[in-house]
């Protein structure tokens, strides 16, 4: 077996087993984007719309929207890389049991990879097509800022998962999740441009990686709409995510391979 | 002679400046149950590791199979069944997916894993659970569920680190009647324990470790008649006397041991010992005379017990 058919079988496994667990991820990866799309989106974006502040060539929940997709892959790509592998390595340490068959950790690693990569998709695309519904989005270059979203998740999971393999305790994971990914959720420039930001902040947000995330998608999504986004070349949102992912996978495999290989 | 699965030479395993596992020596030879005995923390699950590819060699040289684990782990495994000390059954998936995603960690087709999950769940008593979640199930029955999961690429080799431990003794059982019907079916196993009955149940052969230290091999027979005689005499005393009743022990038994709570004295004539303590007017609240085990001879390799 090639470390792709091993990590292959890793990853079905995973949708084995999401077959029983889906229904406790549909609140989180499905219903809470649309609220955010809805609350966020349609119903303060009356206001926005109608009052003088926005002067953009699109309407507030289409910005809104392009920015969630990468939000959303940013959650759940956190999400993939945090709890599963705390549950692997200390809760209930099956990748213990993993790497007594011919499977190792890089195996474990690329297949929890390709498997979440898949879930992104399926998750990122439903968002896209609800986005269309609610009228804010298109759907043709909707479905392809799926693309950004998905490579926006990716990065989150394996830098997230190279963290979570540091971490010894749980607890630490709703530290995480408060103090790092809430509020990149909030100020990457998913809900306003950056440039509503403080001068002094701009230069921290042009940093964060979901900023990077939602710029990429945004291009993506809104072919066109030049006022609601940064002139960064695209490129460098691509090269950005990239690096994060690939030292994020190379990180992540060293560290399980020590944590479970003493 | 017969031959040996796994040969190891002066294997040694460190922690930093912890020494786990001590330059020890062994050969496990095919088709007989080997057995690990020794207290916590004596180097057997650090052994087990080193066997089963999921932890490096510090030191001194292993073949399994002939494989060196540290060139090809991938190889050994493949031929491996790994029950370990802790069950780290998926809980998410039910019985028999369990076992399915392991056939297909070890390569195997569905058409070849559907039939084996079958013979395996008759095998662990779990053909009725065959559609359960895993968690409600009992210690026992996870226990027996691990044990399936390991045999699923149908192994050469099956290492069990402390299969029965924290089980009751009717699952205990039920767990040796099905480890006695794989070794009769010409497996080979590795067992660790801290329970001497076990090993004296189910190992052909073992070896005692103390502070990753063999510290005797031998068949359970041969260890017990090395070293410990044939009955042993325990004593027990009312508060304050046993110290009095222990300065007039000496010459009624090859050796004695003082507990805290009991004195136990090794001969090879129980009856002949207990006129003696007659004679020399030692009234014990309650004496007990029972063969020897392998707790008493650990006992006397180490001068200490095994459960602490």
């Amino acid at each position: 077996m090639t470390t792709l058919s091993r990590s292959l079988r890793y990853a079905e496994s995973e949708v084995i087993a999401y077959r029983r667990t889906w229904r406790g991820t549909v609140i989180t990866s499905f219903v809470n984007p649309v609220f955010f799309l809805a609350a966020m989106g349609a119903g303060l974006g009356t206001m926005v719309d109608g009052g003088t502040g926005w002067n953009f060539s699109v309407p507030f929940i289409t910005f809104v929207a392009s920015g969630l997709i990468a939000a959303n892959g940013m959650q759940n790509g956190a999400g993939d890389g945090s709890f599963p592998v705390m549950a692997g390595v200390i809760w209930r340490k099956n990748f213990f049991g993993t790497i007594t068959t011919p499977l190792g950790p890089t195996d474990i690693i690329w297949g929890r990879l390709i498997w979440g990569i898949g879930r992104l998709f399926f998750t990122l695309l439903v968002f896209a097509v609800i986005s269309y519904f609610f009228g804010a989005l298109e759907l043709g270059p909707a479905t392809l800022a799926v693309f950004p979203g998905v490579l926006t998740g990716v990065a989150f999971t394996a830098v997230i998962t190279a963290w979570t393999l540091t971490q010894t305790d749980g607890r630490s994971l709703s530290t995480l999740f408060r103090f790092a990914i809430v509020p990149l959720f909030l100020f990457s420039g998913t809900f306003f441009p950056i440039s509503g930001l403080p001068d002094w902040l701009q230069p921290v947000a042009y940093v964060t990686p979901l900023f990077h995330g939602v710029e990429l998608t945004r291009k993506v999504a809104l072919p066109g709409a030049t006022d609601v986004v940064t002139s960064i070349p695209v490129w460098i949102h691509i090269v950005y995510l990239g690096a994060m992912t690939a030292i994020g996978i190379y990180l992540s495999i060293r560290l399980l391979d020590k944590r479970i290989r003493p | 002679m017969t031959e040996s699965l796994v040969t190891a030479r002066g294997l040694t395993k460190r922690f930093g400046d912890f020494t786990a596992v001590d330059a020890i020596d062994f050969d496990i030879p095919k088709g007989k149950a080997f057995g690990f005995l020794g207290p916590n923390g004596a180097g057997k699950t650090s052994t087990m590791k080193m066997i089963t590819t999921v932890s490096p060699i510090t030191e001194g040289k292993m073949t399994v199979f002939g494989i060196d684990p540290m060139v090809d782990g991938r190889s050994i495994r493949k031929r491996l069944g790994v029950v370990p000390q802790e069950d780290n059954l998926d809980l998410e998936l039910t019985v028999a997916e369990n076992l399915y995603i392991y056939g297909r960690y070890h390569d195997m087709k569905k058409s070849e894993i559907n039939p084996r999950i079958d013979d395996l769940l008759e095998f662990a008593q779990l053909s009725d659970r065959r559609n359960s979640q895993v968690e409600p199930l009992s210690g026992g029955m996870k226990r027996r569920l691990t044990i399936a999961r390991a045999l699923i690429n149908d192994p050469d080799l099956i290492i069990l680190d402390e299969p029965t431990t924290g089980l009751d003794p009717q699952a205990r059982h039920l767990l040796w009647d099905r480890l006695y019907r794989l070794k009769q079916g010409g497996a080979t196993l590795i067992i660790t324990t801290h329970y001497m009955d076990e090993a004296e149940q189910l190992c052909d052969r073992l070896v005692v470790m103390d502070q990753g230290k063999i510290v005797a091999e031998g068949s359970p027979r041969d260890l017990i008649q090395q070293y410990a005689p044939r009955e042993v005499v325990e004593l027990r005393f009312h508060d304050g006397q046993k110290d009095d009743a222990v300065l007039k022990l000496d010459g009624l038994s090859h050796r004695s041991e003082i507990l805290a709570d009991r004195v136990l004295l090794y001969t090879d004539d129980a009856d002949a010992t207990q006129d003696g303590l007659h004679q020399r007017g030692i009234n014990p609240e309650q004496v007990l005379v029972r063969r020897s085990t392998l707790e008493d001879v650990f006992l006397r390799l180490t001068g200490r017990g095994l459960v602490d």
